[in-house]
């Protein structure tokens, strides 16, 4: 029988995953969306991104929504810790975060199509993901301190240390790599070649520097906590299968055929690389404050929490299904015809 | 020092749950509203009310847009704002917070389904189902929401041992003695404001020579439901009251001035306070604050000689109490003028000043959730978990929150205004007439039916 605690952050984690994926297909459609337009190229994809992006987008932001709330019922400490550290970034993330969203609203439903809101839509589809990085920097310990019941953030170890610029540097070309190979596949369903033709190019381009800045945030990683890299080292067949599966999605890419299957191998890279990482991780939360077993909540919320979770999940799962087969799968949806 | 951030972060939660509650109350109540309209529709086979479904539910996208970029905000401030207190409540109401993540989730997609499937099935009730999963996760985000505020009132499901939290009983916490008055009185108000707002609309539009058929259908069905909302909010305000009396005495006291513990107490109304703390200027209605408190007109009331100098709430909450109530009577009162017009043959409902009335009650309901929820706030104060934790000691200790309130002032001023721009173009440049032509060409424009 698993521990309360465990299963707990395992479920975390899988949604952090879900919104690492979710959340980069649609941060990363709108900076090339944005790029598409300076370009003078959106007559090619913008419909395309459209059309997926507006039934799903609040779906996106409920996923992260469900990751803090989660995490601060399970593990009450860290509300403490990162509420009291994380004041001024996480305001910034948040106001970036409304304004993407509020934006993407008010062009798409508001008619009139406006460069501003276009840049600003593409702009903070790569400073949100830079910004909510930081909490996982933050996680390696060293940045933040308590001194006499006052809990701060060591700003200026932050912006002086390679790690967290490293960690910024992968979340962004992680979330283009990540964007252009879905948008890749949808375009193949969708049958729209010169999208298809334009995308491929942007996934193939993004490939390289999304295996460069792994390498280089684990370079960087080794340095600063050790512990966290030797554990890591333990999981190498982890990492192992993560680049092999990179290697055959940009093989697919590069043939030009399966697209579908590339998208599925890079969501299994960044399975095995963030679930590496991960569990890597344990038994630290947040290093050296809090831990799994001593930072949990008590057990009868624990287990309150597991029980509403499989509840919520069995209520969800048609539901995401349902979505996804009307928009996603359904070929004449995805062509425009409907 | 110590001060300002308390007082900062304060003012920081206020503004962002004052800005917030505005969005979330629409999110609660218009998809009722665009239910019950496109049910008539698929029933009467009328596509005026079709047509009133979708318009609506256009407007709508853009208020759940801020909705949840809001309310993002507001969840993250919690812990932002406040790490004492969820490090602390967390432990004992993380529980409904979580269920209430659900409840958008699933809210969400159904959204999405249902804007983006308008013409998709044959079965025209199919797609008018996909709008019953909207108003139940609406509906429970606002219920799941209220229950903790509910506990930081009447906080429960839990021991104390060592300053921490034991025991913990999330049902218990959930389910404490402010939940069912609560809940009712949140979503009967929420449901109220909808319907008053988009009568409003409606009057506006008609002042604006707009009067054909399809804003006179708007109309009548806005009303109604405003006036059999506004009822059941009357009711759910009294539960409210009986609950305050009884277990939260001070916070009635404090809305009601009412110092002394006595029977057959008196309802004030306005006025202003002395330095002996007598009313001055007041409307006083006699022995009626004790059937308000108990049902009974000579009924004990607590006063607030029972509670220590120091933990009483704001005396000015009573202005806030008195103006929600009297919006709470004018809702209906505006309602029931109108009917009583329009079964007057020789008067014209649609007159101006009848109108114009209509068009007030819109931004007066909102008004009644801001001051209602500024009551309720204000009245549990200095406490955050009434009785175990102050406000001053759970606000964070970061000197940056004083520019983090600009910071978001700046956001909301923007998203405000935006909102305002952005909707009034959609309506602008797609007038109904011209919708209602091009979707269902068999409807005549104008006045027929
Ligand atoms: C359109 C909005 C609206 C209207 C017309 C009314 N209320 Fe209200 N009231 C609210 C909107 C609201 C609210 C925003 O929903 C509050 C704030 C917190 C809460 O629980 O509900 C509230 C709180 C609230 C409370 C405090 C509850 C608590 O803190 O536990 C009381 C005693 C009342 N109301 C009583 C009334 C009465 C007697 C009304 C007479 C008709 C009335 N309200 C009309
Ligand atoms: C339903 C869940 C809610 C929770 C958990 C909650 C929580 C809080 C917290 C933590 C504070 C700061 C402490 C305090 O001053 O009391 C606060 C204050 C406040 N909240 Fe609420 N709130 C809720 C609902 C609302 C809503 C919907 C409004 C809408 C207007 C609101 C209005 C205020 C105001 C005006 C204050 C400031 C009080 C002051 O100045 O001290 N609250 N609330
Ligand atoms: C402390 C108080 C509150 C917190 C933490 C909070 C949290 C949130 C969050 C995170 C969202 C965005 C959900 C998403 O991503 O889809 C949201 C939206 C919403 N909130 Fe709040 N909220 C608070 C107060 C309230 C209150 C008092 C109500 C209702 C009376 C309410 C009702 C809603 C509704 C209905 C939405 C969805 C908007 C829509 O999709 O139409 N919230 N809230």
């Amino acid at each position: 029988m698993m521990s309360y605690e465990i299963i707990g952050i395992t479920v975390l984690w899988i949604f952090l995953y879900g919104y690492l994926i979710v959340a980069s297909v649609d941060f990363g459609a709108g900076f090339f969306a944005y790029y598409a337009k300076v370009t003078k190229q959106d007559h090619i994809i913008n419909q395309l991104i459209s059309r997926y992006l507006s039934p799903v987008w609040e779906v996106t932001n409920v996923f992260f929504v469900f990751f803090f709330v989660g995490i601060v019922g399970f593990f009450p400490d860290s509300a403490y810790y990162y509420g009291s550290a994380l004041l001024v970034p996480g305001s910034i993330a948040i106001i970036l975060l409304a304004i993407r969203g509020s934006f993407y609203a008010f062009e798409n439903y508001g008619s009139k199509q406006s460069i501003v809101y276009t840049f600003l839509y593409g702009a903070t589809g790569l400073l949100i993901p830079a910004s909510l990085s930081v909490a996982l920097t933050l996680s390696e310990g060293g940045f933040i301190v308590e001194k006499n019941g006052v809990v701060s953030l060591q700003y200026q170890e932050l912006f002086t240390s390679p790690l967290s610029w490293s960690v910024v540097g992968l979340s962004i070309v992680s979330v283009l790599f990540i964007s252009a190979v879905f948008l890749t596949f949808y375009a193949s369903r969708a049958k729209d070649y010169p999208a298809l033709n334009l995308v491929r190019k942007f996934a193939l381009f993004w490939s390289t520097p999304s295996i460069i800045a792994a390498l280089t945030t684990f370079i960087f990683l080794s340095q600063h906590n050790e512990r966290h890299y030797q554990n890591m080292l333990d999981l190498w067949w982890m990492f192992g299968l993560s680049v092999a599966f990179f290697m055959a999605a940009t093989w697919l890419l590069y043939l030009g055929k399966n697209y579908g299957l590339a998208f599925i191998s890079v969501m299994l890279q960044y399975f095995f690389a963030f679930f590496g990482y991960g569990i890597g991780h344990y038994p630290y939360i947040l290093d050296p404050f809090i831990r799994i077993y001593d930072g949990a909540t008590h057990p009868s919320m624990g287990i309150a929490l597991v029980a509403a979770f499989i509840g919520g999940l069995l209520l969800l799962i048609p539901s995401l299904i349902l979505l996804i087969k009307l928009f996603l799968f359904d070929a004449e949806y995805v062509k425009g015809k409907k | 020092m110590e001060l300002d951030t308390v007082l900062m972060s304060r003012l920081l939660t206020a503004m962002t749950l004052g800005f917030h509650i505005i969005f979330a109350t629409l999110g609660v109540g218009i998809p009722l509203l665009i239910s019950i309209a496109e049910f008539i529709g698929i029933k009467k086979k009328d596509p005026h009310y079709r047509m009133l479904a979708r318009r609506w539910a256009r407007g709508f996208v853009i208020s759940v847009a801020v909705g949840v970029v809001t309310g993002t905000a507001i969840g993250l401030q919690l812990s932002l704002v406040w790490p004492n207190f969820m490090q602390v409540a967390g432990n004992v109401i993380s529980l409904p917070l979580f269920m209430e993540v659900f409840a958008f989730f699933f809210e969400a997609i159904f959204l999405g389904i249902y804007l983006y499937t308008w013409d998709r099935f044959k079965n025209q009730y199919i797609h008018w189902l996909f709008s019953l999963p909207i108003i139940i996760g609406g509906g429970f985000s606002a219920v799941f929401i209220t229950m903790v505020n509910a506990f930081m009132n009447t906080p429960e499901g839990f021991a104390v041992e060592d300053g921490a939290f034991t025991a913990v009983n999330p049902l218990a916490a959930m389910l404490n003695p402010a939940t069912p008055t609560k809940v009712f009185h949140v979503l009967s108000s929420a449901y109220l404001t909808c319907a008053a707002i988009l009568a409003a609309i409606t009057a506006f539009m008609i002042l604006k020579k707009k009067t054909s058929d399809y804003y006179k259908k708007a109309l009548k069905l806005t009303l109604t439901l405003t006036f059999i909302f506004a009822v059941v909010t009357a009711i759910a305000g009294d539960s409210s009251a009986k609950f305050l009396a009884e277990h939260q005495p001070e916070k009635l006291a404090a809305a009601e001035w009412h110092f002394e513990t006595e029977e057959g107490a008196d309802l004030i109304l306005f006025g202003w306070l002395n330095d002996a703390h007598e009313a001055i200027g007041e409307i006083r209605i006699p022995n009626f604050l004790s059937f308000l408190a108990y049902g009974d007109f000579n009924a004990e009331v607590t006063g607030l000689e029972e509670v220590p100098e120091e933990e009483w709430p704001p005396l000015w909450v009573h202005y806030m109490f008195d103006l929600m109530v009297s919006i709470g009577f004018l809702l209906p009162a505006i309602a029931l003028l109108y009917f009583f017009l329009s079964k007057l043959k020789k008067r014209n409902e649609h007159n101006k000043g009848m109108l114009s009335l209509i068009v007030l009650s819109g931004p007066l309901a909102m008004l009644g959730i801001e001051f209602g929820w500024i009551y309720a706030e204000e009245g549990r104060q200095p406490w955050i978990i009434r009785g175990y934790m102050t406000v001053e000691e759970a606000a964070t200790s970061s000197p940056h929150i004083g520019l983090m309130f600009f910071l978001f002032l700046a956001l909301y001023i923007v998203l405000g205004t935006l909102s305002i721009v952005t909707l009034r173009k959609i309506f602008k440049d797609n007038p109904a007439e011209e919708e209602l032509e091009k979707q269902y060409p068999s409807v005549k424009k104008g006045d027929e039916s």
